[in-house]
């Protein structure tokens, strides 16, 4: 495909449609539909500056933490109850009981048990989007290839090798297609935290223009979730290439056999 | 003979023992973490108030229709966005054109977290049930179109071609090349759909206040009446587990056919 075909087919569609919207909403005066140019104007003139500050780096730094935190813990707690027989017995189900818990829930818990504060909402992140990485780590560590594992017992490769060497390259497939749900469990839990208890951050101030009719200032806030949504994508997509890099080429090539 | 048979199902039945045991520990622990005073008992109760109030709330049938409006919400929601979804999905899919046009549209709208359209739902709907199921159909609508055109490039094109020379058309191959192919991807979608619907359901409820389990729990919160927050929440993580329960057996039942399925009776 030539590169120009390529761009046409890249911006195609977005900009028919926002030439859509724009012709929609020229002679329109709907109080509900901003237009095209207003809402640029409007997302320039309201995020940037004290308000990037003051609530969308603090949301942003909460959201990190928590995912970080969700993450890390999912995995290391994942290979130990994955790799020890009685341990995933005893909580398996106590597990899937409460990744079933629809995570909003927790907020008023968590709400009560910490206060409300920064590490309330880190704990609600953490408590919702860590189930996915660790259930599929568990699963990962249970499917691994049996041949392997038993070619590393015989060449005497345990304890820490064992798991750096072995389990965790063979699980990181099942790791990251969990890490892909955490990521954007974690983003609808930071926005829940702020709207349902705070005086602050991106949830609170989006309510916060919605309350006071401030209908372009909102719309503009849908639109710095949704990139910050889209971001988030495109951050997973670049580090799964790279960890994974190895796992797609092993599937082209089985593919192409 | 039968010693035989109690060590095959041994390991099964030892892992359900374990697992039950490990509920069982679960509840334990939480009735002394605040008997012991490791919590207080106004922020955490113990687990057999929060069992007994949960007991109580079956018999109420004002909780039978919080369930209700919540399961209404979530089956109304997840319907709609399926069938657009499969509508949608199978225009695009059957084209390499649409396919190639709509992919940075559809890779930008997907991240979006419905959350993000709370506002506008409490300014067009308010709290009635709309307002819920705008943020359902749209949470679920991406996992079924994207699994389903997942499942759609997977289709085989030597299968594609010899339906094409056999004089099957476009309608035809769709039903009888694409679906089948489509299908398992579908289910798969579907299944993630509905856990999604649910956790959007419960929060539109939370939030906004549309009536419904999620505005139940924030109420009794407000109100003070831990023991039933706690209640609720375990009830809502019940219907979750039944949710994904019902979900997979459907998984299993419509790819009855499907060598993925069939495999794992044989083995």
């Amino acid at each position: 495909m030539s590169p120009l075909k390529r761009i046409a087919y890249f911006f195609g569609l977005p900009v028919l449609l926002i030439i859509l919207w724009w012709a929609l909403s020229f002679g329109s005066t709907n109080f509900f539909v901003p237009k095209p140019v207003e809402l640029a104007q409007t997302l320039w003139t309201t995020w940037i500056g004290d308000r990037f500050f003051d609530d969308v780096l603090p949301s942003l730094g909460r959201l990190a933490v928590g995912l970080f935190f969700a993450i890390a813990l999912g995995i290391v707690l994942g290979l130990l109850i994955g790799s020890t027989r009685w341990l995933r017995n005893l909580l398996e189900p106590l597990l899937e009981f409460f990744r079933a818990i629809p995570p909003p829930v927790l907020v008023p818990l968590l709400m009560l048990l910490i206060g409300v504060n920064d590490s309330m909402k880190i704990a609600v992140i953490i408590s919702g989007a860590i189930w996915p990485v660790l259930l599929n780590t568990v699963e990962g560590v249970r499917a691994v290839d049996a041949v392997l594992s038993d070619s590393c017992r015989s060449y005497g490769i345990r304890g820490f090798a064992r798991i750096r060497y072995f389990v965790l390259p063979a699980v990181t497939p099942q790791i990251m297609a969990g890490v892909r749900q955490s990521l954007s469990i974690g983003l609808i839990l930071m926005v829940i935290s702020e709207m349902f208890a705070s005086s602050s951050g991106l949830g609170f101030t989006i309510v916060q223009f919605q309350r006071n009719f401030a209908i372009p200032e909102m719309w503009s806030g849908i639109v710095v979730l949704g990139l910050i949504g889209l971001g988030l994508a495109l951050i997973f997509q670049f580090v799964e290439r790279r960890v994974l890099h190895w796992y797609h080429g092993l599937k082209e090539i089985t593919h192409d056999s | 003979m039968s010693t035989q048979r109690s060590a095959a199902a041994g390991p099964k039945a030892r892992a359900l023992g374990l697992g039950i045991s490990g509920i069982i520990l679960f509840f334990l622990i939480w009735e002394a973490t605040p008997r012991l005073g490791l919590v207080s008992d106004r922020y955490l109760p113990p687990a057999s108030e929060v069992l007994v109030r949960l007991g109580q709330y079956l018999g109420e049938a004002a909780f039978w229709q919080d369930v209700a409006d919540t399961m209404t919400s979530w089956a109304l929601g997840l319907f709609i966005a399926t069938l657009a979804a499969i509508v949608v999905g199978l225009i695009i899919g059957s084209s390499r054109f649409l396919r190639r046009a709509t992919h940075t549209t559809i890779e930008f709208l997907r991240p979006i977290p419905s959350v993000a359209l709370i506002p506008l739902a409490v300014l067009i709907f308010g709290t009635s049930i709309e307002s819920t199921l705008l943020l359902v159909v749209y949470a679920a609508f991406w996992q079924v179109l994207l699994q389903l055109l997942y499942g759609i490039s997977d289709v085989d094109a030597v299968a594609n071609d010899t339906a094409k020379s056999y004089g099957l058309g476009r309608l035809a191959r769709v039903r009888y090349v694409i679906w089948p192919t489509a299908l398992p991807y579908l289910m798969t979608g579907l299944r993630l759909a509905a856990a999604v619907a649910l956790i959007l359901a419960i929060t539109a409820e939370l939030i906004i206040g549309t009536p419904g389990l999620g505005k139940q729990i924030a109420l009794t919160q407000s109100g003070g009446a831990i023991s039933s927050m706690y209640a609720l929440v375990l009830a809502t993580g019940m219907i979750g587990v039944l949710i994904n329960l019902a979900a997979r057996i459907v998984e299993k039942r419509v790819l009855s056919w499907h060598p993925s399925v069939r495999g794992e009776v044989v083995l």
